[in-house]
């Protein structure tokens, strides 16, 4: 036979194997692309698609949660060090999580500060579009009350939050940056204080104007962000953070940027100033008060091994923020998110969770377990992990910003003392 | 019969070759067209629109033709548009110093082992920049083990710092680029013909004048490329100043960084990077009327 001869096909199959045929899915199929490339364009485009904040009477929660039943699946964003840890890596509340409930968690620790965070997921949301993240963690003070404006977080449906309603502390249900837990659960808290090294510092500092003293000229760390230095500062000065007019933040900043220009402050650290604190590069700083828990530890305990450097709770009060659990609009599992949610507010998973994060737990209840179950004094006495009432009397919370513009006109007169 | 058979062949290529030919540079430029387009017109384009609007992320932005923002902006942050210049322009000076007599000695006594000492002086820059930087920070903190040891030998007083300065924004820039200074250093002095440094040694040049009549003038393109390449990068850098500054050592990355990521104020943000771009651009086109050399190409 000569090879070039071509055997008899169908001329059917022939075409079909030699051309490509366009059929309506196809044609249809590349208008998309056609359409998908000017949308991408015009994603691009910051042009405004933001939806006011729906009101809670509006909110048909069935739309959102359906009937219940969850997906089987959460995409869970958190911040590194945030959640209980074993020997294997493996988060054991999580594992308990997934064995009681049968959802698989993706938990990621991809936040590293919140407005880069905000930076990432805002133009997808822009966009319509799911973030890949069912439940995140972000802070008040600026992040939580931007995503609610921009409508952009799920409102939650409490009748699935009964532990919530039980056991969450009472300090931290209706705070003022979500007035009725509309959209947000607190994770942990925290405080703004004071940290410094007692090798060094031979009297204890009792208050922000403590960080103006030149004796530690060059030596003093504050926060470089447009909360955690400016609220201290304002109340070390007798003014109350929301009540302050303009002329008073101004005053407040003067005072602190007088001390910055006569070199008393070293420079506004973003999370890396407890590693200067660590290294010596400060004697006296701001501080977050979960952070300096860690650092004092000994490193067998699981801490930093740096017992010289020490905690003090401002006499005019520490600034008291929270760190909160919220679901952002268009997430794929919402009902998965909402029961960990709920799962969080258990007491012995509450408890579980603040013996390894030492961070203020929302759960009050948990200081029993911690006691007396996981027989961990160190963290259950701690006034860091389970403040006293005493401690939460004089507390302040972060600034809450009435609208884009206050925010605006507060960042216009922090701004220049702590990016110089 | 076959002759014929052959020249309608050759009449039937031959045009088609030359379409080919005329395509061939066309295609050639096609891929990096197309990624030019995509990834820096289509982008510089709609940034360049997104300075010109007016909005806030909540409201959104709307395209008013808003130039005046450009001048707000400028004043706004004069001191840090100021300050990243003077850094930039003090850490290419600082490099050009540190690396021409570096990049002389391999090139001209580097010998058989030219290729390891310039390997070793690569060999850092294969550490990620922050890393590097990072480190820095490690070496030099307060107590640390370059100052820690000198203050326990009592040869600096306690309360004395580098970290936090000015002097370790400017020295992080000019070590994290040192090698885009030596390179097209190294590479224009090993280009210098050694039978034109034998010929002015032969007609009694000192070594002095050898040096500056003969091998510096032929470095010269190197130096334009050096300085190019070193200064349009540490004055966009903002990493050094983060990690090694303190306070007023902000520079316009930083701000840039902050406008866009914290405060979300695109416009601003779009506007300060095109102002920085036109003032870079212009520098380097002055620059290279009065300076510039024709075989820059070489090197660059």
């Amino acid at each position: 036979m000569n090879p070039y001869d071509v055997p008899e096909l169908h001329p059917a199959l022939l075409r079909g194997l030699t051309q490509r045929r366009i059929s309506r899915r196809d044609f249809l199929r590349y208008t998309g692309a056609g359409i998908g490339v000017g949308s991408i364009l015009a994603a691009c485009g910051v042009s405004g698609t933001a939806k006011p904040a729906s009101t809670a009477s509006a909110v048909d929660f069935a739309k959102i949660y359906g009937n219940g039943a969850t997906a089987g699946t959460l995409n869970f964003a958190n911040w590194e060090d945030y959640i209980d840890v074993d020997s294997k890596g493996r988060s054991p509340t999580l594992l308990q999580f997934t064995k009681e409930t049968g959802i698989k968690v993706n938990y990621k620790t991809v936040i590293n500060d919140n407005d880069p965070f905000l930076a990432k997921i805002i133009p997808v949301l822009q966009a319509g579009q799911d973030t890949g993240y069912d439940l995140i963690v972000i802070t008040n003070g600026g992040p939580v009350e931007r995503m609610v404006r921009l409508g952009y977080l799920t409102p939650l449906d409490h009748k699935y939050l009964s532990n919530w309603e039980t056991n969450a502390d009472p300090k931290t249900k209706n705070p003022n940056y979500d007035p009725g837990n509309k959209y947000t659960a607190v994770w942990q808290s925290g405080f703004t204080g004071i940290a410094y090294n007692s090798k060094v510092v031979k009297t204890p500092p009792t208050s922000f104007k403590d960080l103006l003293n030149p004796a530690y000229k060059g030596r003093v760390g504050m926060f470089g962000n447009n909360q955690d230095m400016p609220c201290p500062a304002l109340v070390s000065m007798g003014f109350d953070v929301d009540k302050a007019t303009p002329a008073q933040w101004q005053q407040a900043a003067d005072m602190v940027k007088k001390a910055r220009d006569d070199g008393i402050i070293r420079s506004f650290y973003d999370q890396s100033y407890i590693n200067a604190l660590e290294n010596g590069d400060t004697v006296i700083t701001q501080a977050w008060s979960g952070d300096v828990f860690i650092a004092s530890a000994s490193k067998d305990f699981g801490g930093d091994g740096f017992p010289e450097l020490k905690w003090a709770f401002p006499q005019e009060g520490a600034v008291y923020w929270h760190d909160n659990m919220c679901i952002p609009l268009h997430a794929q599992h919402p009902v998965d998110a909402i029961t960990y949610m709920n799962y969080a507010y258990r007491p012995d998973v509450a408890a579980k969770m603040a013996d390894f994060i030492w961070y203020v737990t929302p759960v009050p209840s948990a200081k029993d377990i911690v006691l007396n179950q996981l027989k961990d004094p160190t963290v259950g006495n701690s006034p860091l992990v389970f403040p006293t009432t005493e401690d939460l009397a004089s507390v302040h919370p972060y600034k809450v910003f009435k609208s884009p513009e206050e925010e605006d006109k507060w960042n216009s007169v922090w701004q220049p003392v702590y990016s110089s | 019969m076959e002759q014929r058979v052959a020249t309608r062949v050759q009449l039937v290529r031959k045009p088609r070759t030359r379409l080919g030919k005329r395509l061939a540079p066309y295609l050639l430029v096609f891929p990096g067209g197309v990624w030019l387009l995509i990834f820096f017109l289509i982008p510089i384009l709609f940034m360049a629109s997104v300075s010109l609007q007016t909005g806030t992320l909540e409201s959104g932005f709307r395209l008013t033709w808003h130039f005046g923002r450009y001048v707000e902006v400028f004043r706004q942050y004069r001191p840090q548009f100021l300050r990243s210049f003077a850094f930039g322009a003090i850490a290419t000076g600082a490099t050009l110093v540190i690396a021409y007599p570096l990049a002389y000695w391999i090139a001209f006594h580097g010998g058989r082992h030219k290729t390891t000492f310039l390997l070793l002086l690569l060999l850092p820059f294969f550490v990620s920049f922050v890393i590097r930087t990072l480190a820095w920070q490690f070496i030099l903190s307060d107590q640390g083990i370059v100052l820690g040891t000198l203050k326990s030998w009592h040869v600096l007083p306690r309360s004395f710092h580098i970290l936090a300065t000015r002097t370790a924004v400017v020295s992080g820039i000019a070590y994290n680029f040192l090698p885009f200074m030596a390179l097209p250093l190294y590479v224009a002095l090993e280009r210098v013909d050694r039978r034109v440094v034998e010929a002015a040694q032969d007609l009694y040049a000192s070594k002095a004048k050898v040096f500056t009549k003969v091998i510096f003038p032929l470095s010269i393109p190197g130096v334009f490329a050096g300085i190019l390449l070193t200064f349009v990068p540490a004055v966009g850098d903002y990493v050094n100043a983060a990690i090694l500054g303190g306070t007023n050592t902000t520079m316009i990355g930083n701000i840039i960084q902050l406008e866009f990521l914290q405060n979300f104020h695109y416009p601003v943000a779009a506007a300060l990077s095109f102002i920085l771009m036109f003032i870079l651009l212009l520098g380097i086109f002055a620059y290279a009327r009065l300076l510039g050399t024709r075989s820059i190409q070489e090197y660059v």
